[in-house]
């Protein structure tokens, strides 16, 4: 209990004081991404998709979650990523809600929650690949490696069919 | 009832606390009328609402209490300080009872008869003078009032027990035996109905309350949960065969059921509330036409869910407002038909199997049927022949064609057919469908056919491919098993399968190839379980051994092309046609929670939500009128499909041209659009002559050369030889060729990949593969540039020069027929494919005379280009010329808006040409003039 209420202290005191946000990392070919954290609803085992025939390619089909259909995203696909080899993919999902609809975002693996101070922060570089610069909201310098936050409402509301 | 009782006490507690103090006022003051008229009509009011609450007790105390007030305010008994008390007395007891009702809920056990005696007493007149009539007879009156009231309610009593018991279940147990629920109704309609009620039934069964609407779509989306939930359990239930569940489960399966069918009788309303404006549309339209119309409705009290209620109110007003306006004629008009003058709109609703059916009939004038043909033909939605083949009920379906229906609106020609698309469209979205019947002169009737609710709908589940759909119950009509041998075969003509049911031909759409579904995608292990070949019941268990024959196909690749042996139709209803859909399985029908599809999905005409069935899988509902739609579209889209998958398509499948078949040696067929040529004849071999090593033949008092389409057509063996005459002014040329074919209209998509001369490519014409013969290529050798030795003044060298002609046409098919025209007619001329490479041309600061663009282009059309050209660019004033393959009044009319100078038929080359001459010529005199006017 007492540890709950002091880490929505730090959080809170965090996001004023520091201006940092809380990501989920997730990797995708060996990427690491970021979604807001509170952007995420669920994240999902592998789940049974039901096929929509006539459907955008990024479109993986759909899924019950507790009684709820969710339209499950093949993000490899939508960022134009090869289809993953074995044992690249564990076939985790994160399901964010987009204009009151559900979507379980699929993606290779899930990592931690990271809190990023806003400093650490880039504008997406120009030369960025078109389709990634159309989905992704920044870049963030990780001392090892660099994270792309991912901008789940432009991902989802580009996708036609 | 909790409420309405809750409610009542509030508001006698508060009416108890002001009379303490009027009571206490009016001893003080015993002349204040104002006073006592208010402290008489509380009284009164406890005492009816008493009356309507069924509370015995509370009622006689307040009424004799009431007597005694009455007679003061009618000022033959003075107020004495002692029969204020007694009414003290009469209210304390009332707040006696009113207390026990909050705490227990019923009045109390007793009698309070002797306050009554006092009361009445009073009453009687023991201080007032000797009453002579009316005490006995109002005396009597209350008695009988009391034996009539005290037996029902002690009934009541029980029942308002049981009612508290059970709070939740009871309002929906009293809806069901209350022949006028309506749960919206407002108190005083509430009110009235038990007045009236009270006499022949207990008061306690007629009461309505008010519950927010919220509340009941809540309430039914957690019922639909619910259902969906059971169907799980019952899922599980029939794997387990012996289970201790089953029994209880059972009972649940029955109280779910009737728990749905309870909720959804809260929602449901009289269609009469849809209607309610309608008499007042009719009655203005008919003073702002001058006629005389009548509308009558039948049915009101035909209930459906407020949810379709609302979906149907703006098409049926819309529809009602048609019949006023187009349907009836004027007074002067129908007396001339013999015609009773007044005019009559009938509208009626009724339950039939399910639905709801209501017909909106006029007696007026009926569907103008020449009209309507004449709009097909000019909005080219079909042909002229087309039309003949047609019934004239077919031709009428027409007005719910969007095409249609907008020309209409447009030109405000009278006649049906105003927004009638969107009333199908409206109609359709909630699973209805909409039918037509007209008689020219006599008079209208469309009968619309909706579901009952839309949250839960019985569906059917198929299996296509391996994947499970459901296709509402609503549309469909009957389930036929085909074999491939025997009577039920699924028959062929040219490609399309079609079946006899009965004594008609049932047009038929394979699921898996209107969703592009892959056979070889399916798990082995999703095909072991289905098709079940033999057995006629359908959703039976599947045999081994059709099992094994299904894993065989599966493994076998040239198989699976075949159909399946066995498939099964699904004999489908919609406002458009009949068709049937073809899959392979036929599951149980499930009642299913239609949940809609994800927006990104929108675009997929085919569905028209999801669900999530008993097992807890996603599967998508199919929407019968979509798949209607797209499989009218599949004959005419499948030659785009088959045809060329690479990028050298022609335009839209929008494009009909007609095309002129002909053969060479029994090769490949060859085609040429029509339009370009001017007659076919039959030369005779001896007529024709030869000069300097050219065929020729005297053609109309003059000399035209003659050449044979290639060297493989054979001029000896025969006497005549059929002809293709081109011509252009008045010179003409003649194509030799074997032989003609036939006349076709087709879309075409031409392959360019045509390398031999005289051939622009081919296309898939009437299934088979056909050249695309380039026309120019002959013109051009038959003499060197024979067209434009000279006479071409007035076109392209118009003002002197080569005129510089932009062409933007997305097709390649149309670019390398038309630039060659072009060229041939003197202008140099620029293809581009596309809208957008023109705009960066104008940026880059290439200038041409005159622009001639297509209208139909993806990405960006021939409006949207015109309209950037216009508004800013540094062709601003060059001219822009229209070409498109089906132009529209409403077409040309925004073609003109947008800055074209004129519109032009693609194919039409003559008027192409002239207008281009015309436009070139008109340009160059107002440049004149300005510059003279410069000068």
């Amino acid at each position: 209990m007492s540890t709950a209420a002091a880490n929505k202290d730090y959080d809170l005191d965090g996001e004023s004081r520091d201006q940092s946000k809380d990501f989920l990392t997730i990797i995708i070919a060996e990427q690491r991404f970021g979604i807001p954290v509170l952007q995420v609803q669920d994240v999902l085992g592998e789940q049974i998709v039901t096929n929509i025939p006539l459907a955008p390619s990024e479109v993986a089909g759909s899924l019950n979650l507790r009684g709820r259909v969710v339209t499950a995203i093949d993000v490899r696909r939508r960022l134009g990523i090869d289809p993953s080899k074995d044992g690249e993919a564990t076939g985790m999902s994160v399901v964010v809600e987009h204009e009151n609809e559900l979507y379980s975002l699929i993606i290779d693996r899930v990592g931690d929650v990271l809190t990023l101070k806003d400093d650490m922060f880039e504008n997406n570089p120009p030369t960025l690949d078109a389709i990634w610069r159309e989905i992704s909201g920044g870049i963030f310098r990780l001392e090892e490696e660099l994270l792309v936050v991912l901008d789940v409402p432009k991902l989802l509301s580009t996708i036609h069919s | 009832m909790d409420d309405l009782i809750g409610e009542f006490l509030t508001e006698t507690n508060e009416f108890l606390e002001s009379l303490d103090q009027d009571l206490l006022g009016l001893e003080q003051d015993p002349n204040d009328k104002e006073l006592l008229g208010n402290i008489f009509r509380l009284v009164h009011t406890i005492k009816g609402t008493c009356g309507f609450l069924g509370l015995p007790r509370l009622e006689t105390v307040a009424h004799r209490a009431e007597n005694v007030l009455g007679r003061f305010r009618d000022g033959d008994l003075e107020v004495t300080p002692e029969y204020v008390s007694l009414i003290f007395e009469s209210l304390d007891v009332i707040k006696f009872i009113v207390g026990s009702l909050e705490e227990t809920g019923s009045e109390p056990e007793g009698r309070d008869d002797a306050l009554i005696a006092k009361l009445d007493a009073v009453f009687e007149g023991e201080d007032a003078p000797p009453p002579i009539a009316p005490p006995p007879i109002e005396e009597e009156k209350l008695k009988k009032t009391e034996e009539e009231e005290s037996i029902p309610g002690m009934a009541t009593e029980a029942e308002l027990e049981a009612a508290f018991a059970a709070a939740e279940v009871l309002p929906l147990d009293q809806q069901d035996s209350i022949p006028n629920k309506e749960v919206q109704a407002e108190p005083p309609a509430a009110e009235e109905q038990k007045t009236e009620a009270v006499k022949k039934d207990t008061p306690m069964t007629t009461q309505t309350l008010r519950v927010s609407v919220d509340v009941l779509e809540d309430l039914m989306t957690m019922v639909s949960e619910m259902v969906l939930t059971r169907n799980q359990l019952l899922q599980i239930l029939r794997a387990h065969t012996e289970s201790d569940f089953t029994a209880p489960l059972q009972r649940l399966n029955h109280v779910v059921s009737e728990l749905q069918e309870g909720v959804m009788k809260t929602r449901m309303q009289p269609i009469g509330n849809a209607w309610s404006k309608l008499p007042r549309i009719i009655r203005d339209l008919s003073i702002e036409l001058g006629k005389k119309i009548d509308l009558e409705m039948r049915g009101q009290d035909t209930e459906l869910d407020r949810q379709v209620l609302e979906l149907i109110k703006d098409p049926l007003t819309h529809m009602v407002r048609n019949s006023g306006d187009h349907g009836i004629e004027v007074p002067a008009d129908r007396v001339a038909a013999g015609k009773p003058e007044t005019g009559k709109v009938l509208l009626h609703a009724f339950h039939e199997g399910g639905h709801i059916i209501i017909e909106i009939s006029d007696d007026g004038k009926g569907l103008p049927l020449d009209k309507i043909k004449a709009k097909i033909i000019s909005n080219g939605l079909a042909t002229e022949a087309e039309l003949k083949e047609m019934s004239s009920q077919q031709i009428q379906q027409y007005i719910f064609h969007a095409g249609l229906s907008t020309a209409e609106k447009v030109t405000s020609v009278s006649g049906r057919g105003v927004g009638m698309d969107v009333v199908r469209t409206n109609i359709e979205k909630i699973g209805g469908s909409i039918e037509l019947k007209s008689t020219e002169g006599k008079g209208s009737t469309f009968t619309i056919k909706i579901p009952l609710t839309l949250a839960i709908v019985s569906a059917l589940i198929v299996e296509s491919a391996g994947q499970r759909f459901a296709i509402p119950q609503l549309s469909v009509r009957e389930l036929v098993m085909t074999s491939e041998h025997g009577d039920n075969k699924i028959e062929m003509i040219k490609g399309t399968p079609v079946f006899r049911l009965r004594d008609r031909l049932l047009p038929l759409v394979s699921l898996d190839e209107l969703l592009k579904l892959q056979r070889d995608d399916v798990p082995i292990s999703e095909h072991l379980e289905s098709i079940d070949v033999q057995e006629p019941e359908l959703g039976a268990e599947e045999s081994q051994k059709s099992a094994e024959a299904e894993n065989h196909s599966e493994s076998d690749d040239a198989a699976q092309k075949q159909p399946l042996q066995n498939q099964y139709v699904i004999v489908t209803e919609t406002g458009a046609y009949d068709f049937g859909i073809i899959v392979d399985r036929v599951y149980d029908t499930e009642e299913i929670v239609v949940k809609p599809v994800p927006t990104i999905l929108r675009d997929i005409d085919l569905f028209s939500g999801n669900t999530i069935l008993g097992d807890g899988s996603v599967i998508m509902i199919l929407d019968p009128n979509g798949v209607a739609r797209v499989a009218g579209e599949i004959d005419s889209a499948e030659a785009d499909d088959s045809a060329i998958e690479d990028a050298a398509h022609i335009g839209s499948s929008q494009q009909k041209t007609s095309l002129l078949l002909f053969s060479i040696g029994g090769t490949t067929p060859k085609a040429v659009p029509l339009s370009l040529v001017a007659r076919l004849e039959n030369v005779k071999i001896s007529d024709i002559e030869h000069s300097s090593g050219q065929m020729m033949v005297q053609y109309r008092g003059s000399l035209m050369p003659l050449i044979p389409f290639d060297s493989s057509v054979k001029m000896n063996d025969v006497e005549e030889k059929p002809v293709l005459v081109f011509s252009d002014q008045d010179r003409s040329m003649g194509l030799i060729v074997d032989e003609i074919i036939d006349i076709t209209e087709e879309h075409i998509d031409v392959q360019l990949s045509s390398t031999q001369q005289g051939l622009l490519g081919s296309a898939i014409i009437n299934e088979k593969a056909t050249d695309v013969v380039d026309v120019m290529h002959f013109l051009n050798t038959t003499h060197d540039n024979w067209f434009k030795n000279d006479g071409d003044e007035s076109y392209g060298s118009a003002g002197g020069g080569k005129k510089r002609l932009l062409l933007v046409d997305d097709s390649p098919f149309f670019r390398n027929m038309l630039a060659p025209i072009l060229g041939i007619a003197g202008y140099e001329v620029t293809t581009l494919d596309n809208a957008k490479t023109a705009l960066k041309m104008c940026e880059d600061g290439a200038q041409f005379d005159v622009i001639v663009s297509d209208i139909e282009m993806p990405e960006m059309d021939g409006f949207e280009f015109a309209e950037k050209v216009k508004a800013d660019s540094s062709w601003q004033n060059t001219p822009m010329i229209a070409l498109t393959s089906h132009a529209t009044p409403e077409d040309m009319d925004r073609g003109v808006q947008v800055g074209f100078t004129k519109h032009i038929a693609k194919f039409d080359k003559d008027t192409l040409l002239t207008a281009l001459s015309h436009t070139l010529i008109e340009q160059q005199k107002a440049a004149q003039q300005e510059q003279g006017e410069q000068a």
